[in-house]
């Protein structure tokens, strides 16, 4: 059954049609992938699931609920989070206070019990927790906002992005804890350039091209695609 | 002695811009506009203390909680009616706004008030045992004079500093805040309204006008409907030479101002006094761009 469902939306930047009718579903319990060059609508088609963004035509339901036009801070209380482009985190605030954010709709008693579920994930943020998090390295800042997004105890997670500006070994770190997440159940919507490392971890996949779905499949029959090995996997 | 006293009085006058700054500031940090209608809810939450208490003959503390229950009102719906609209607009329409509901505010006065200036009380002061009235202490035989307008607007300043930075430090619409202030978008997937917090953050700079505005006129007895004007731009003036943004660099900014504008006018010229003041920013400015206490911190990619 579909957790998330996107059908036919069309998103447009002014006069810029950038999301061309695209449709896609994410079932309780996947790790479902868009991958796609630059501009070609990824994170677009995220800040629109989330609410920053406005459809002008199309529906998007979440557990079998319209979620289309609600805005993006009454989300997150229906179970959807999302790491964003470029991490966002608070960078003046400490590792603590963003976690503490990212559980800003749960009542106090439950942060505790959050943080610890976040710490046992992400050690290096519990050693970091009084830490201003501009201080934090590329690689930190990446699991805070994992470990923020995290906090809100999400049926869905959203990520776009993680692997971006982060060294090699960094990147397969990220994609470890990805893996670890997904078998403690939780359902991920994963945004990524890094198409090889995406399709290699996720049950099924889209390819967008332009702000339009070109292919898809489950990630083991896009890895072996001619046409998606020529334009993402280098050949 | 006379330097002493200079600069007693310039940490009084400096506590009261302190306050309009955090005014500034805050709005600043969160918003990204520049209030400048913030100067003119001085003014009105002067009046209503001043109607309160003269005409009403009701208590000043009473006058000071009127107005600022009006000022929080009135900056809550300048926010809704003029500012948030232009949410998305260029930060230039927005500036042209604020400059347009300062005059608004002002003329609005006019027709109501009257430009005929009114004399504001002298709230701080102790009754004498001969039935005259007192309005400092003297010390050292009399060389040295400390107003009690100047000891209420430091101590005034000091709690109210206080509590604003355990507001942003431990609460959770404070933090809230600071989220906002950094990326409005990210604070959004959080659950926070943006909207809603933006509104909180004009109520509480309002509150604090109304505040400095009583402050203010117990000291500068006439009230008339450009009152809020001089002392705005030089709380703004304030804000931005503490670093806007900053709630310590407001209270900083505030005092320091406040000092260099008394003592430029004792030991230089009263005449000059504004434009020293302003040339002390331009210099600061100059070599510290974001101010004082501002800092600017570097986003890794």
């Amino acid at each position: 059954m579909a957790l998330l469902s996107v059908n036919d939306i069309n998103v447009y930047y002014g006069a810029i049609h950038a999301i061309k009718g695209v449709s896609f579903e994410v079932n309780e319990g996947e790790i479902v992938t868009l991958i796609g060059a630059n501009g070609a609508g990824k994170s677009t088609t995220l800040k629109t699931i989330s609410g920053l963004l406005r459809s002008r035509t199309g529906d998007i339901t979440f557990q079998d609920q319209s979620i289309t036009g609600i805005p993006a801070h009454k989300l997150i209380t229906r179970g959807l989070a999302q790491v964003p482009e470029g991490r966002a985190i608070f960078l003046q605030m400490t590792v603590e206070e963003n976690l503490e954010m990212g559980a800003y709709t749960r009542p106090n008693s439950e942060i505790e019990a959050g943080l610890k579920n976040v710490y046992e994930h992400f050690p290096r943020l519990e050693e970091r927790k009084k830490q201003i998090a501009g201080t934090l390295s590329g690689g930190e800042q990446q699991m805070l906002a994992m470990g923020r997004a995290l906090m809100s105890a999400p049926k869905l997670l959203m990520m776009d992005e993680p692997s971006m500006g982060l060294a090699p070994i960094l990147v397969d770190e990220i994609f470890e804890i990805i893996k670890t997440l997904h078998k403690a159940g939780t359902t991920i919507l994963l945004v990524e350039q890094n198409a090889q490392m995406a399709l290699s971890v996720a049950d099924r996949g889209y390819v967008l091209e332009t702000g339009r779905i070109v292919t898809s499949g489950t990630g083991e029959e896009l890895l072996k695609d001619e046409s998606v090995k020529k334009a993402y996997l280098g050949g | 002695m006379s330097f002493l006293n200079n600069l007693i009085n310039g940490i009084g006058l400096g506590s009261v811009y302190a306050i309009i700054a955090l005014g500034y500031t805050m709005v600043y940090g969160i918003a990204k506009m520049l209030n400048f209608a913030h100067g003119d809810v001085i003014m009105v939450g002067a009046y209503v203390c001043f109607f309160a208490s003269s005409t009403y003959g009701l208590h000043p503390l009473v006058g000071v909680l009127l107005a600022m229950a009006v000022c929080t009102v009135l900056g809550v719906v300048i926010e809704r009616l003029a500012y948030k609209p232009l949410r998305q607009a260029p930060s230039l329409a927005v500036l042209i706004t604020a400059i347009g509901m300062s005059y608004f505010l002002q003329n609005a006065a006019q027709l109501l008030w009257t430009p005929n200036p009114k004399v504001f009380p002298a709230f701080f002061t102790l009754a004498n045992p001969d039935g005259t009235s007192r309005t400092g202490v003297d010390l050292f035989g009399g060389q040295l004079t400390v107003r009690f307008t100047t000891i209420v607007n430091l101590l005034v300043c000091i709690v109210i500093m206080v509590l604003l930075t355990w507001f942003t430090g431990n609460t959770k619409m404070g933090k809230a805040m600071r989220a906002c202030s950094e990326n409005k978008d990210a604070a959004r997937l959080m659950g926070i309204d943006v909207n809603f917090t933006i509104s909180i953050t004009f109520a509480i700079g309002s509150a604090l006008a109304a505040i400095a505005g009583v402050l203010f006129l117990s000291s500068y007895q006439t009230l008339v409907p450009t009152t809020g004007s001089m002392p705005g731009i030089k709380a703004f003036t304030a804000a931005v030479f503490g670093g806007i943004g900053s709630i310590p660099g407001a209270f900083l900014g505030g005092v320091l101002l406040g000092v260099i504008e008394i003592m430029a006018g004792a030991y230089i010229s009263t005449q000059l006094a504004n434009a020293i003041v302003f040339a002390v920013l331009i210099i600061t400015l100059l070599v510290r761009p974001a101010g004082l206490l501002g800092k600017q911190v570097r986003e890794k990619v």
